[in-house]
């Protein structure tokens, strides 16, 4: 790099259009002629839950005492139509990820965590491994487009089931495996052929629109009974359509995952360029279930991009019932972690930057099929990092929650949120702090 | 419909075994004018309970209702007496599943074991992602017949429409009519045997030669399908040309 001595600082401006990220990734693929395909969410900056805030209880609320008044967290999905309900203790749940993407130890911790805080666990696209199921108490079994490892026991062994329209990083796009995580185990539960890149499909084989599903979903729910309530997962782009039209499938929960929402390997710019971030996904959701008379009755989970209870707590203010996470159960878990930087390193990235999900060399031996790096990942260990951080979720949100003098995370609402930017208040539909304005509304709330 | 099939039987099937060998080998008749989907679709299932019950059933009256007899786990035969609607046998295991008539989308979806059959034709997508079992079409099949199938195996009377196969990656296709265009289109490990033309080959499809080994399973496959009068030897093959399994660059205009 030049230095200010001997280049003048107008010299050395960085092009914003043009920066070094971006002129790196023009040599790239100058030089390999190939996409880039990576793990993680969306990068770039985005309107979202950072940008409200909530408005705390002062002389016209008064709020709960914080240490000592209850604040309910429980949540039921699926009261529409199944039988059985899934009855979580928090209102956080893991999100799907697949055996193939995860190590076998991964999915095990995730499953561990989770039935240590009452909540739920979700397969992914490949099927349901024995180990997930035997350490999660509450498992939904997706139905994806690839129906890879789909058969029918699994879906009698689930809690649920989720039909997997798409998800916020790739909304419209299929899996992605590629084949250096294509192991035996995985190419049999697949049914294909060891070591091939695997790109799945990303319609469903036997169904096509709204009508097609209320049919497909009809199915489901004949072969498990009617006892097991069917999720249907979307990546938010029409949200207030799709969600209406799922609504009227038979869906009873209804799983918007926003553009930050993560994944295991999809191409840099399907990650950063389709979908809409969930701020917005929240709202146009929730616009969908009341104008059905649905909300409530059937239940909203929210992902992408949840982190903190902060994330919680205002996405369960605008109107969700749940909120999953995915991205970072991982880092809970141990992905990223500085321990592992000289290893990260190793592998050109570095602590707090690894994305390279798709590549199978995880140091952390979570995004990986290979037997030795699984086996440095202690899935009990996982287990708690999991359980523990999904506490610090519910604990954070529930310290919101008494703020705002609920007694019940669900009892937040829209008015105790404001906006801090004009973009997030339009989205969100909630007033720019300090003002009663709500772009593109006719009035105050 | 006449009186004749409001006959509904009514033996128990929580009665167990000795209950439905009072009547002889007597075929449960249920009747889906007077019983409903779910009724029906229940006793079916509790056959592959403890108790068992019934092992012959006759469906009359289907008038296309979806999802019938889907999500089967037991040796059982089930005549269905008329036209299918959406999923019918979906998700079979075990059972035996004739219909007597046509079959709407997705007959036979993700079947593992057992078979299938209809005596006319079936929609789209019929035996997807179907991972064992048999399935036969006495006419024709529809676009899509056995697309992303896992181990099953399909075979057609008549012809298949396009997009046959797709993303196929076990079992056998046996078409012994016409195959529409993009046949196996981005094909795995199936293997497809088609009689007559073959519109057009999808991404990475190509014929292959038709061995002594494959004229054998050929046989095996029609033979087990009832079709006896159709010559094995007649047939040609498609698989996968395998170009497309690791992503390059250079084959970016296959698609």
């Amino acid at each position: 790099m030049p230095s200010p001595d001997s280049h003048d600082p107008w010299s050395l401006r960085e092009s914003y259009l043009f920066d070094r990220a971006t002129i790196a990734e023009i040599q790239r693929a100058a030089r390999e002629g190939i996409y880039d395909i990576r793990g993680f969410g969306a990068k770039r900056r985005l309107p979202h839950f950072d940008d409200l805030l909530l408005l705390g209880a002062s002389i016209s609320r008064y709020p709960l005492e914080g240490y000592r008044e209850r604040c309910g967290t429980d949540v039921t999905l699926g009261t529409h139509h199944a039988k059985t309900p899934l009855e979580l203790k928090i209102p956080v749940t893991i999100a799907g990820m697949s055996f193939g993407a995860l190590s076998a130890p991964a999915k095990e911790a995730l499953g561990r965590g989770a039935s240590e805080v009452g909540t739920s666990t979700t397969t992914g696209d490949g099927g349901m491994t024995a180990e997930e199921r035997e350490h999660s108490k509450l498992l939904v079994y997706q139905v994806l487009p690839s129906r890879y490892g789909l058969n029918p026991d699994d879906l009698r062994k689930a809690d649920a089931v989720e039909v997997v329209v798409g998800q916020g990083a790739k909304p419209g796009g299929g899996g992605m495996l590629l084949g250096h995580k294509i192991s035996d185990r995985v190419a049999g539960m697949r049914d294909l052929p060891k070591g091939i890149d695997q790109r799945s499909a990303s319609r469903h084989p036997d169904w096509t629109g709204p009508d097609d599903l209320e049919i497909k979903i009809g199915e489901l729910r004949e072969i498990t009974d009617w006892e097991k309530p069917i999720f249907v997962k979307i990546g938010a782009t029409r949200t207030y359509y799709d969600v209406g039209l799922a609504v009227k499938a038979g869906a009873d929960v209804i799983v918007v995952d926003g553009m930050q929402g993560g994944t295991a390997a999809t191409q840099d710019v399907f990650i950063e360029h389709v979908g809409i971030p969930t701020l917005p996904a929240v709202r146009l959701a929730v616009d969908a279930l009341l104008e059905l008379d649905m909300h409530r009755k059937v239940q909203l989970i929210v992902s992408g991009g949840i982190r903190s209870g902060a994330d919680v707590a205002k996405a369960l203010a605008l109107g969700a019932d749940a909120v999953s996470i995915g991205t970072a159960a991982l880092i809970a878990m141990g992905d990223n972690s500085p321990e592992l930087d000289e290893e990260y390193r190793k592998l050109g990235s570095a602590a707090g930057f690894y994305d390279d999900w798709q590549a199978g060399r995880d140091p952390a031996g979570i995004s990986t099929q290979d037997d030795e790096l699984a086996a440095r990942f202690d899935p009990e260990l996982g287990g708690r990092r999991i359980a523990n951080y999904l506490r610090v979720l519910t604990l954070e949100a529930q310290t919101l929650a008494r703020a705002c003098g609920k007694s019940h995370v669900h009892n937040l609402e829209p008015e105790d949120l404001v906006a801090l930017t004009v973009e997030a208040a339009a989205m969100a539909r909630v007033p720019l702090a300090g003002t009663n304005w709500i772009p593109g509304s006719n009035g105050p709330a | 419909m006449g009186a004749s099939s409001r006959r509904r039987v009514r033996v128990g099937a929580r009665d167990g075994v000795s209950a439905t060998e009072a009547v002889g080998a007597a075929v449960e008749v249920v009747d889906l004018a007077v019983t409903p989907l779910r009724e029906l679709n229940q006793r079916l299932h509790d056959l592959a309970g403890p108790a068992g019950g019934p092992r012959r059933w006759r469906v009359v009256n289907p008038n296309g209702e979806h999802a019938l007899a889907c999500g089967l786990n037991a040796e059982v035969e089930v005549e269905v007496d008329g036209h299918a609607g959406y999923y019918c046998a979906g998700m079979n295991q075990l059972a035996t599943v004739s219909v007597r008539g046509n079959a709407g989308p997705g007959l036979a979806e993700n079947m593992m074991s057992g078979s299938v059959s209809v005596d006319g034709n079936a929609s789209q997508s019929a035996g997807a992602s179907g991972r064992g079992g048999l399935l036969v079409v006495h006419g024709e099949a529809a676009a899509r017949c056995g697309i992303s199938m896992k181990g099953i195996d399909i075979v057609v009377r008549g012809s298949a429409g396009h997009m046959s196969a797709f993303m196929a990656q076990r079992g056998r296709l046996v078409v012994c009519g016409d195959a529409g265009n993009a046949l196996g289109d981005s094909i795995y490990e199936a293997r497809l045997y088609v009689r007559g033309s073959v519109a057009s080959l999808g991404a990475d499809c190509v014929e292959k030669e038709l061995r002594d080994e494959h004229v054998d399973e050929l046989r095996d496959l029609l033979t087990r399908a009832g079709l006896d009068d159709v010559d094995p030897a007649s047939f040609r093959r498609y698989g996968s040309a395998r170009e497309l399994y690791a992503f390059k660059v250079d084959n970016a205009a296959a698609y």
